[in-house]
């Protein structure tokens, strides 16, 4: 009735899928793999699709187009029961009216496995939960619902399991520490993860592989060592952590990096960290990446220099202090300094530069979009920073 | 708990998932409309059918045939036209009566209450509490406490209140206390059920926001609680209006207390049936129009 | 449990309830003005209960209207007068025949209306809505009417068929709260876990549709055990317990009437509060351990 079901946990494919609702467009076209054996994560915003690729891969949504394939055999039609996945719901969805035990032994007990209750005696004790297997998902903790939702999942050993935001529920610390856990007990069970989270630092410390998924395609997809440092498109440069964009032309290409001509600055971009080569290109840069100078440094080889600007927001982060500096002709630049000293480094109003090793750059593949219609398409928090100096300005001139 | 807060909060399907659409549903339907066809329409169309019928075969009482007697409605408005409207001031009277005991009452227990929830359910349970016991005996039960020589009769003769010759069974004010105890706990539970689940903060909010207790009770309370009251006034006004047991000359009533539902049935059980529906057509529209209009007028087309 | 789990507990339980819980923001003497009236009412409500319960006890001769003395007789010899007993009978069959078969009608109708989309919905919300908006002595006498045309006797079975018809559309109602309140994904839980779809409905729905179902019943049978209106057109010779005490009121009615009221009475009453006891009490457990 449920296929087989593997020890190891088995490769997930999506070939060509696309779902459409009525109305609008799920998935289109999402060609996906994931190696059995690996925790996978589907990183993107509410929306983006990712819960809709969960539920299609459950088989709880039929795709429009394409092909599922679990361990090779191709699962498009079969119904959510006569696959080999489980899922841990965003809820949980416990049933209410049976208690721990009954919950964690109801899929065994569906297939017909004559050791259901041991197995999910073991699957309890793998959670340590065992202690409250009589009684009923309401009596629990989040923490321990949420335990409770996946020992349900992993007692069946499927070929994949699928998890639906399943940290979101929970506060920060409880969330850490589920983080934590979920990955030991991956590795413990060896089993095929594929997580679902728009949640960028659970996605970042769980998986071994990333994909960011944005308006139902995936945007890119690697470690994410690699999608933080080498971000390919603007979506995921703003979507994981924060970065510093600007937009000009490439002036010149040398053997190694390429420059592009920044407010009339020459900038540096390593050739293999840029997508694009020539022409209007969009470069950027990490916030933390960035150090900020109270005097002009000297221009060396391999560094890049903005400024002079000025700073105008300071803000103590505890780790980090965050420093907004508006250079002329430039977006507001965000640079993160370590607090190595006590006290901010520069007070806002202060004119200082601010410099970066040309191998942190990177060049993104997407075409410069067209004039912004509105100027200041910026946070309102930079708004309000750029009105506050407007007004200085102007008491300044007064 | 806290958690529950965070289910469903997937915009990703929630904004989806459509309805399936199948033969299930048809299966599922089917039973219950085709009974509901078979015992409620077709009545009615049946009683439309048998308001215009005129005597027939060797006019024997009870013998009818189909015709298109429209004579049968003027017979009813002429004789029975007083009757409607006594139905319709008694409803409305017991209606409005309802409403203002059951809505401090359901405020009591939906609000005052609210701390302590086993008070809460058991002060909830003897306002359902008359459900458990035969209405007509507790409308009997009435009879006899106003009866020409029972405590409230004696009580406010020796106050003066009533003269030496003065009753009070069998008249309007028998039957329209009847018919608002009836209903009291029709009127009650909808407006507890809304008043239940009124968030306390809003109240608080006005109170923050200069609202005066009135105006706290009139432009705060009594709007969010409004759908409890559309509810429990139809839930009152629609039986009370058909009501024919309070009305009763052997109940609480009187020939001179006679509503539509005490013509309805002494006109069906004496045979003279198209009469007796002609009554029921009338009374069905004369209900049926002020109630849409009234729930139309509220807002709350989505009552079932 | 690990401390950092507890205490993160604490403080997700210790967040305010979401109904708010805050005083009643009106002042002391509102609420007392407010709780006095209630109270007041609720007891004259009260008096035709105790009233009826009392005359049980009445040492009755032809009519029990005049109080004549204590006497356990009448709970004693309940069926002395053997149409009571008769009708109270008959009033028994019919509820629960008309509940079963309502229940069961009403929760698929309920099901698919909050499950499915299907042509002619309004149509059927207001075929659902039409039977509680029409008085009931229009359903009755409409009824009556037809089976008159139809020539059909009329006995206990044409009262059970009139009952079933007035109980859905509060079936549906109950019920339909219920389903729509259901949380699919538990559904889509079983299904994950290997249940096929009538698995998934014999475990999952129709066990959580339970509460909401049993009191539909319970309500479809408090509405049938004391219908007379809608009864008195449809029942030709045959005699529900409230037909009884209609008929017997123009000539007095037998204290064992008020008997077999009291006792249906007590018992609800006891069931209704013991319930209501038991909840409060799983709901302290709950506070405690959870």
């Amino acid at each position: 009735m449920a296929g087989s079901f593997d020890e190891s946990g088995a490769d997930l494919e999506l070939v060509g899928v696309t779902k459409r609702f009525p109305g609008f467009t799920a998935i289109e076209n999402l060609n996906l793999t994931i190696p059995a054996g690996s925790f996978f994560a589907l990183l993107g915003p509410s929306g983006c699709g990712k819960t809709t690729t969960l539920r299609l891969v459950a088989g709880l949504e039929e795709p429009t187009a394409g092909r599922i394939l679990i361990g090779g055999k191709d699962v498009t039609t079969s119904k959510p029961h006569q696959r080999p996945v489980n899922t841990v719901f965003q809820s949980y969805a416990l049933f209410p009216h049976m208690t721990v035990l009954g919950n964690v032994e109801f899929g065994l007990k569906r297939r017909g496995i004559s050791s259901a209750r041991e197995l999910a005696h073991e699957a309890l004790r793998l959670v340590e939960l065992d202690h409250v297997a009589g009684r009923r998902p309401a009596q629990l903790s989040g923490g321990q619902q949420q335990r409770v939702a996946l020992a349900r999942a992993v007692v069946n050993r499927p070929a994949l399991l699928l998890l639906d935001e399943p940290l979101g529920a929970l506060d920060l610390k409880l969330r850490r520490q589920m983080q934590l856990e979920l990955k030991s007990i991956q590795s413990e069970v060896g089993l095929t993860f594929l997580h679902v989270t728009h949640d960028q630092e659970e996605a970042m410390t769980m998986a071994d592989t990333v994909a960011v998924m944005n308006k139902g395609r995936i945007e890119q997809m690697g470690a994410p060592e690699e999608l933080y440092e080498l971000p390919r498109t603007t979506f995921v440069a703003n979507f994981l952590g924060q970065s510093n964009l600007f937009t000009g032309d490439v002036v010149s290409t040398e053997k190694d990096s390429m420059t592009v001509d920044i407010a009339g600055l020459g900038i540096k971009v390593p050739r293999e960290r840029a997508q694009r080569h020539a022409g209007e290109v969009t470069i950027g840069v990490r916030p933390e990446k960035l150090t900020l100078h109270t005097a002009k440094p000297e221009s060396t080889a391999g560094v890049n220099i903005l400024g002079p600007g000025t700073v105008i927001d300071v803000s103590f982060t505890g780790v980090s202090t965050q420093y907004l500096v508006q250079v002329p002709g430039l977006p507001v630049l965000t640079v993160f300094a370590q607090n190595m000293v006590f006290g901010p480094v520069a007070e806002p109003g202060a004119e200082v530069y601010v410099s970066w090793r040309v191998e942190h750059g990177f060049g993104l593949a997407d075409e410069p979009e067209p004039e912004p219609k509105f100027a200041g398409d910026d946070d309102t928090r930079t708004i309000a920073v750029q009105r506050r100096q407007r007004l200085e300005d102007e008491l300044d001139e007064a | 708990m806290a958690f529950g807060a965070f289910a469903n909060s997937g915009p990703d399907l929630s904004a989806a998932a459509p309805r399936r659409r199948s033969y299930v549903a048809i299966i599922l339907l089917a039973p219950g409309v085709v009974y509901l066809l078979a015992t409620f329409v077709a009545p009615l169309v049946s009683l439309v059918l048998t308001s215009f019928k005129e005597p027939g075969g060797d006019f024997e009482v009870g013998e009818y045939v189909y015709a298109f007697r429209w004579e049968n409605y003027a017979e009813a408005i002429g004789r029975f036209g007083e009757i409607f409207l006594r139905t319709f001031g008694y409803s409305l009277l017991a209606t409005i009566l309802a409403l203002l005991i059951s809505y401090p009452l359901a405020y009591f227990i939906g609000v005052t209450l609210r701390r302590f929830p086993l008070w809460q359910s058991l002060v909830l349970i003897l306002v359902i509490a008359p459900f458990f016991i035969s209405f007509l005996l507790r409308t009997l039960a009435w009879k006899a406490i106003f009866a020409d020589e029972g405590p409230v009769v004696s009580f406010l003769q020796a106050i003066g209140i009533l003269g030496p010759e003065d009753y009070l069974n069998g008249t309007a004010f028998t039957v329209i206390f009847g018919l608002t105890y009836n209903y009291i706990p029709f009127m009650t539970l909808p407006i507890y059920t809304s008043l239940e689940r009124l968030d306390l903060r809003y109240v608080e909010a006005g109170g923050d926001l200069y609202a005066g207790p009135a105006q706290r009770f009139w432009r705060i309370i009594l709007p969010l609680s409004l759908p409890g009251v559309v509810s429990g006034t139809l839930l009152t006004f629609i039986p009370a209006s058909g009501d024919y047991v309070n009305a009763s000359k052997d109940f609480l009533g009187s020939t001179n207390t006679v509503m539509a539902g005490n013509v309805i049935n002494d006109m069906f059980f004496q045979s003279f049936y198209p009469l007796s529906a002609a009554v029921s057509i009338l009374l069905m529209i004369a209900i049926l129009i002020p109630v849409v209009a009234y729930v139309a007028r509220s807002g709350s087309e989505d009552l079932l | 449990m690990s401390t950092q789990e507890a205490a993160a507990l604490a403080t997700a339980e210790s967040a305010p309830a979401p109904r708010g819980r805050a005083r009643s923001g009106r002042g002391g003497a509102g609420a007392w003005v407010v709780g006095a009236y209630s109270l007041l009412a609720l007891a004259i409500m009260m008096i035709p209960i105790v009233y009826t319960i009392v005359f049980s006890f009445n040492d009755a001769r032809r009519t029990n209207i005049v109080w004549r003395g204590f006497t356990l007789d009448n709970w004693l010899k309940i069926c002395d007068d053997a149409r009571v007993c008769e009708s109270f009978g008959n009033s028994i069959i019919v509820g629960v025949v008309a509940t079963v078969v309502a229940t069961i009608l009403g929760t698929m109708i309920a099901i698919a209306i909050v499950r499915y989309t299907f042509r002619f919905t309004t149509l059927i919300t207001i075929l659902l809505f039409l039977p509680m908006a029409t008085p009931e002595v229009v359903l009755g006498s409409g009824l009556g009417s037809q089976f008159v045309n139809m020539g059909v006797e009329r006995g206990l079975w044409t009262i059970i068929v009139a009952h079933i018809m007035f109980c859905i559309s509060f079936v549906v109602v109950t019920v339909r709260a219920r389903v729509a309140s259901l949380d699919p994904a538990l559904e889509e839980a079983g299904r994950d876990l290997y249940a096929s779809p009538a698995q998934v409905f014999w475990r999952v729905t129709l066990p959580l549709l339970m509460p909401g179902i049993l009191a539909a019943a319970l309500l479809c049978f408090a509405l049938s055990f004391d219908d007379f209106i809608i009864t008195n057109f449809v029942s030709g010779n045959a005699e529900t317990f409230p037909k009884f005490v209609y008929v017997a009121a123009s000539r007095g009615i037998p204290p064992q009437s008020n008997v077999i009221a009291s006792a249906v009475f007590v018992l609800a009453i006891v069931i209704v509060v013991a319930a209501q006891l038991s909840a409060g009490v799983r709901r302290r457990k709950l506070a405690k351990t959870g």
